[in-house]
């Protein structure tokens, strides 16, 4: 089968996502971005490869959607030898640490902790993947972490092991593990993960199709790359299109009907104007300041002590927004402390902060020609929900309440998606817009 | 440059000695020393009185060129200026409490004469009463009104004509110890007229496609003579002379506009540039257009000193009034819609593909109503427009990736436009 | 720490429905039920008496302080623009100032200069006045062209209200305004005098208000209100007499004002509303009064970092010091406000040379945070005291 691959490489996470000749989506893959940008894209391609063949094992089974349960074991079996293989990698680097001569004085002590956590790690690992838990986060180094940070914990508890050292130890080999590029493909695991779940006497079917998509040649035939690290990317200049333009097309792609969108991301945010093709008529970014893009809400958290995630959820139980009118990161921290030590309430500061944030990218919005029917709202900010109820009432307010707003699930994936039309584009000059 | 063409030459020659001879009136005092601004500048009339001209904005965006801005500009915030206003001032003052050494290396005369041509820009005012305190020397000002209904008004001419005769003529009188002579005046007018002439050709010769010009990046080298300290002299009716032949024959032979890469290959897009370029990373900033094969053809900038090429040129039988002209017609000087109509007609005329806005932190004159002359002239051509931002001399508001991100984004964008309309 | 008296007066209360007014409803009011068109100007300086002459409602406008949310507006501004013009252009675009004839923009800087010609291409059909006033100051050059000015400013005006402005009419204006004058100095006066009587917020927004109502209106009420507060028996606090300086276009929000206040300063003068004292005495009611206005504007007008002081730099505030009995001075500028901060190292400069303490910092007009200010302002009170007693 021949595909088409395309990156975004941003600020906090690289997604690829990969098109069939017809323009359809065949998979996704997304990984934290880090100092290799390599590695990144690779582990981002790998993992939309492997969803992909999820995709194509779907479609070779009959009836499929009556074995939803049996999918899902089979790709948490999946991740559960993806998770080994990782776990198997990260612990030779553990070791291969303490045997130098810097940790010579604590090596038993270290050692001992190793061999213990191994074991934790393999009992957490099937309890994450296996049992009834599921995991929260995509990303091996979460995972990982997790569990090493409370084995740590409880280890230098009971021995008078420094947790420093311990920690120490986590990040210099996470990073070596992050940094290589693991063979964690379908044929490699799928196997495995299928015997863990079933057998072929009692799945036939199900065995037959797991080699036949093994089998299937998965042709790359263009990678077209995008976001905020795409000259860092290993492609020649032809191969690299503008955030903006893959953002507008991306868009254009999951709502044809868009006419404006907003993206909100980790380290900027855009307003973009598309016509009725998807090409990209007026575009405005933030401005050098870093206020109101999604850096803002990551420091509020750190400032409050929440989970990112938190953030929303919590702003979105408030009553009433409490104004506040620093637009600039720094000062709204301290505007922050000001009210909470005002007694006002958290929850309602939050919504503030929330507002806030909306109202910078309204400014944008307006800057690059308004908002016209339809609004597509992507990037990560826009799964926060506080933002998206702020957001969906200050555009009803200003713009008329006919005008519609989409937000799609996977609106992470938007510019991966336009740089994916794009290598389409490139190999048939033809193929215009999503139809 | 890898090539050399003679009117650089010419012109480097030409600043030189410029430097040379203020060098010289630092240690030697042989000839009295004016200050002035370039928008509005009288250099005629300084001229007449064999009165040497300074400016601090030209000394400041050399400082910035020459990397040494910022520290400049950190000096004078350490001393109370705010981090809010204009770099052009901060670097000045900052290279004044460093001793006062231009950026040619040799030392600079203090002014004998402030003359506070106060056109278009608010902090020029301001500007001046710092020197002014600095040096505790004469200072004489000279206030433009604003064009603020899109002409200039009687009213506005008499009252700068006055201010010429009762003011400025006396104070130049007396700093240089000599009368004023009229006819001397109008000769100096005379020479300006025919340098425009020619600088005018140079700057419409960029309706040609390709254009033989850069008229931005390239510009702001072609403007050098004639906003600054020569304009009424011998050498720069030479200098013009001289690189309108060599555009001449650039033209003959079909090129594109030299940069520092060398002649431009191919002419990708043509654009309109509102704004002030950045110093502090002049080649890299302008590397980012033309790698892309991006022509400015024209642009706003090479207007501050004056706008020649709407029909205004010095004239020696009115020289009073004519030098009132001139300075109400800079381009700081007109208002908001008269800006977009210049820039909406240079974008028709010299049929570019689209405009960007520097906008620079530094220069509000400038930057207070960018966002809406980008909306209008986006509305009235049809025409994309982009958004950058930048500063003068501040290297702290120079983010190369920054804006190397948009203006690929914005190229790009042409681009795709540009495939759906030949479709 | 000392806190304000803030018992409740009628007379500022409703200055302070004024003041939170932004669709000036007073404005039309006053053009419904008499046809009276009003126009609107930005600070600091505007002839309000040739627009009153002419028939017009002359109407004040500050920024709309923290009173407003800006979408609009901030789409037109970058980061590193001042904040009036903001909320001008989105109270502007939002309806707010539908009410106004047009507008006029002072020469003060550039971004306002700009906003006059912003102004002519967002509402072309309302008359947008940039206005100009002469940097010379010699009445055979800078006067004639004043003069001149004028006069077609007045013909402007006429235009607006179809009713010319005639010499009497305008020499009965001035002379309304020379009243309104001598009212507004003895609010300040009095506030001078015994500061815990006037407390800075009253006075603050008691002078907003005259940027609104009709001139009449606005002397009756400095009339009762200087009346009321000498029967409300406030008492005296241990706060430290300052000047503010700095604050004469974009206002800070009125909590901070009162944040001030209640960090132990007594206000005893201040650049806010500037335009009430902008000349600073009576101007002639007979001969030529267009001759008079640009006489008084040559000759009798403050001292301000948007007008060409080439000598005499601080003097005025010095003055103003000394008079005021001050301890100190409070530097009080918009963030990206040229004119205040170009003119700051200069003032800051002599008053060190004359030894007068001082101490700065910005805002803008939607500042949602008073407690570093407060902080500061406070400390510096403090120090004021030690001084003053050791």
């Amino acid at each position: 089968m021949k595909c088409f691959v395309g990156i975004d490489l941003g600020s906090t996470t690289t997604k690829a996502v990969i098109l069939d000749e017809n323009c359809h989506i065949m998979g996704r893959g997304i990984t934290n971005s880090r100092s290799n940008y390599d590695v990144a894209c690779q582990v981002a391609k790998t993992e939309a490869y492997i969803d992909a063949r999820f995709g194509l094992l779907k479609r070779n089974i009959k009836d499929a959607n009556t074995k939803e349960a049996l999918f899902h074991a089979l790709e948490r079996a999946f991740r559960y030898e993806q998770y080994l293989e990782q776990s198997k990698r990260f612990i030779d680097e553990l070791k291969a640490l303490v045997g130098i001569a810097r940790y010579a004085d604590d090596f038993d002590v270290l050692s001992d902790f190793l061999a213990w956590f191994e074991d934790q790690n393999l009992a957490y690992g099937r309890a994450l993947f296996l049992g009834d838990r599921s995991p929260k986060s995509d990303f091996f180094r979460d995972l990982v972490g997790s569990c090493y940070n409370q084995k740590a914990a409880d280890y230098s508890k009971q021995t008078q092991c420094s947790f420093d050292m311990l920690l120490g130890l986590f990040d210099k080999s996470i990073i070596k593990v992050e940094n290589q590029s693991l063979e964690l493909g379908f044929e490699a695991n799928i196997r495995s993960a299928f015997h863990t779940v079933s057998t072929q006497a009692e799945d036939p079917e199900l065995f037959a199709a797991i080699e036949k998509v093994i089998a299937e040649e998965l042709h790359e035939v263009c990678v077209v790359g995008t976001g905020y690290g795409r000259q860092r990317l290993p492609f020649p200049k032809e191969q690299i299109r503008s955030e903006i333009l893959c953002h507008g097309l991306g868009a254009h792609f999951m709502f044809p009907n868009t006419r404006t969108v907003l993206d909100i991301g980790g380290q900027d945010t855009k307003a973009i104007q598309v016509d009725g093709k998807g090409i990209v008529t007026s575009f405005q970014m933030n401005d050098r300041c870093a206020a109101g893009c999604g850096r803002y809400l990551g420091y509020i958290a750190e400032e409050m002590n929440l989970a990112l995630q938190e953030l929303g959820p919590l702003a979105n139980s408030a009553a009433k927004a409490i104004k506040i009118n620093s637009t600039c990161t720094v000062f709204a921290g301290a505007e922050l402390r000001d009210r909470l030590s005002d007694g006002q309430k958290r929850e309602e500061i939050l919504l503030g902060l929330h507002r806030a944030i909306i109202y910078r990218a309204l400014s944008l919005l307006a800057r690059s020609g308004g908002i016209n029917d339809e609004f597509t709202f992507t990037g990560g900010v826009a799964k926060n929900e506080a933002a998206l109820n702020s957001l969906k009432e200050l555009v009803w307010e200003n713009y008329g309440r006919e005008i519609t707003i989409n937000v799609a699930p996977d609106s992470i994936f938007t510019g991966a998606i336009g740089a994916a039309i794009f290598a389409l584009r490139e190999v048939n000059a033809h193929v215009v817009g999503a139809a | 440059m890898t090539q050399k063409d003679q009117s650089m030459e010419i012109q480097k020659e030409m600043i030189a000695k410029h430097f040379t001879e203020l060098g010289k009136a630092a240690t030697e005092k042989h000839k009295k020393v004016v200050y002035t601004f370039v928008p509005g500048n009288l250099t005629e009339l300084i001229l007449s009185f064999d009165l040497l001209p300074v400016l601090p904005e030209i000394n400041a965006l050399q400082n910035g060129m020459r990397k040494r801005s910022g520290g400049y500009i950190t000096d004078a915030e350490k001393s109370g200026h705010s981090e809010d206003v204009c770099t052009y001032v901060k670097c000045d003052v900052g290279m004044m409490k460093g001793g006062n050494v231009g950026p040619t290396g040799e030392p600079l005369p203090k002014p004998d004469l402030l003359l506070l041509s106060y056109t278009g820009c608010f902090v020029f005012m301001k500007w001046f009463e710092i020197l002014q305190q600095e040096y505790n020397c004469p200072v004489v000002m000279l206030h433009i009104p604003y064009q603020s209904d899109g002409a200039p008004t009687a009213n506005m001419q008499a009252y700068i004509v006055n201010q010429l005769r009762e003011k400025v003529i006396p104070a130049l009188e007396t700093c240089s110890g000599k009368k004023f002579n009229p006819a001397r005046l109008s000769e100096l007018l005379a020479l300006s007229a025919r340098a425009e002439e020619d600088f005018v050709w140079v700057l419409e010769s960029a309706k040609h496609k390709p254009s033989p010009i850069d008229a931005y990046f390239g510009g702001v080298y072609y403007i050098g003579p004639i906003f600054t300290f020569f304009r009424g002299t011998e050498e720069a009716v030479e200098y013009y002379r001289v690189l309108r032949k060599e555009v001449e024959e650039r033209l003959a032979q079909q090129l594109g506009p030299v940069t520092p890469d060398g002649t431009m290959p191919k002419e990708k897009f043509r654009l309109v540039v509102e704004g002030p370029p950045n110093w502090t990373s002049f080649r890299e900033f302008w590397k980012m257009f033309y790698d892309e094969g991006a022509v400015v053809v024209a642009s706003s900038y090479t207007k501050v000193g004056g706008i020649y090429d709407q029909g205004f040129r010095h004239d020696p039988e009115k020289p009073l009034e004519t030098l009132a002209d001139y300075c109400l017609g800079c381009y700081t000087n007109l208002n908001l819609p008269s800006r977009v109509e210049l820039l909406e007609k240079y974008i028709k005329e010299y049929d570019a593909d689209g405009f960007v806005i520097n906008s620079v932190k530094s220069c509000n004159s400038f930057s207070a109503g960018q966002l809406l002359i980008l909306r209008e002239l986006e509305k009235r051509t049809g025409r994309a427009g982009g958004f950058i931002e930048s500063d003068l001399v501040d290297p702290r508001y120079f983010s190369a990736s920054n804006l190397k991100n948009r203006l690929e984004s914005y190229f790009q964008m042409l681009e795709q436009k540009r495939e759906k309309a030949a479709l | 720490m000392s806190t304000v008296q803030t018992m409740s007066h009628p007379i500022i209360e409703r200055c302070e429905q004024l003041y939170e007014d932004l669709s000036l409803n007073y404005v039309r009011d006053q053009t419904n039920a008499t046809g009276r068109k009003a126009f609107g100007f930005m600070p600091v300086y505007f002839p309000r008496e040739i627009v009153y002459a002419s028939g017009l409602l002359p109407v004040g406008l500050m920024g709309a302080g923290d009173l407003l949310e800006i979408i609009k507006g901030d789409a037109y501004f970058q980061s590193y623009i001042c904040h009036i013009p903001r909320s001008t252009v989105e109270m502007g675009l939002s309806g707010h100032l539908d009410c106004l004839s047009g507008m006029a923009f002072p020469a003060i800087c550039d971004v306002i200069r700009n906003l006059s010609g912003m102004w002519k291409i967002m509402f072309p059909q309302k008359e947008s006045i940039y206005f100009d006033v002469p940097q010379n100051f010699d009445p055979q050059i800078g006067g004639h062209y004043l003069v001149e000015e004028l006069k077609q400013l007045a013909v402007r005006m006429s235009k607006i209200s179809g009713k010319p402005v005639t010499h009497e009419a305008l020499h009965a204006a001035i002379a309304l305004y020379n009243t309104h004058r001598e009212w507004v100095m003895k609010c300040y006066a009095q506030r001078s005098k015994k500061p815990w009587e006037v407390p800075t917020s009253e006075l603050y927004l008691l002078m907003r208000a005259g940027l609104i109502l009709d001139v009449q209106e606005h002397i009756e009420m400095m009339k009762a209100y200087l009346e009321s507060v000498a029967d409300l028996d406030r008492k005296p606090m241990d706060n430290a007499r300052v000047v503010l300086t700095g604050s004469f276009c974009e206002q800070p929000p009125i909590g901070l004002i009162r944040s001030l206040e209640r960090a132990g300063c007594y206000i005893v003068d201040d650049d806010w509303v500037l335009i009430h004292r902008w000349i600073k005495q009576a101007i002639p009611t007979q001969g030529d009064p267009f001759q008079n206005l640009a006489d008084a504007y040559l000759k009798h007008s403050m001292d301000a970092p948007f007008k060409y002081q080439p000598e005499r730099k601080g003097h005025q505030l010095k003055q103003c010091f000394i008079e005021n009995r001050a301890a100190g001075v409070l530097f009080c500028a918009p963030s990206f406000c040229d004119p205040a901060l170009l003119d700051r190292p200069m003032i800051q400069k002599f008053m060190e040379a004359e030894g007068i303490p001082y101490t700065s910092f910005k805002y803008a007009e939607n500042t949602g945070q008073y407690q570093v200010i407060k902080e500061q302002a406070g400390t510096f009170s403090d120090s004021l005291k030690l001084w003053g007693e050791a």
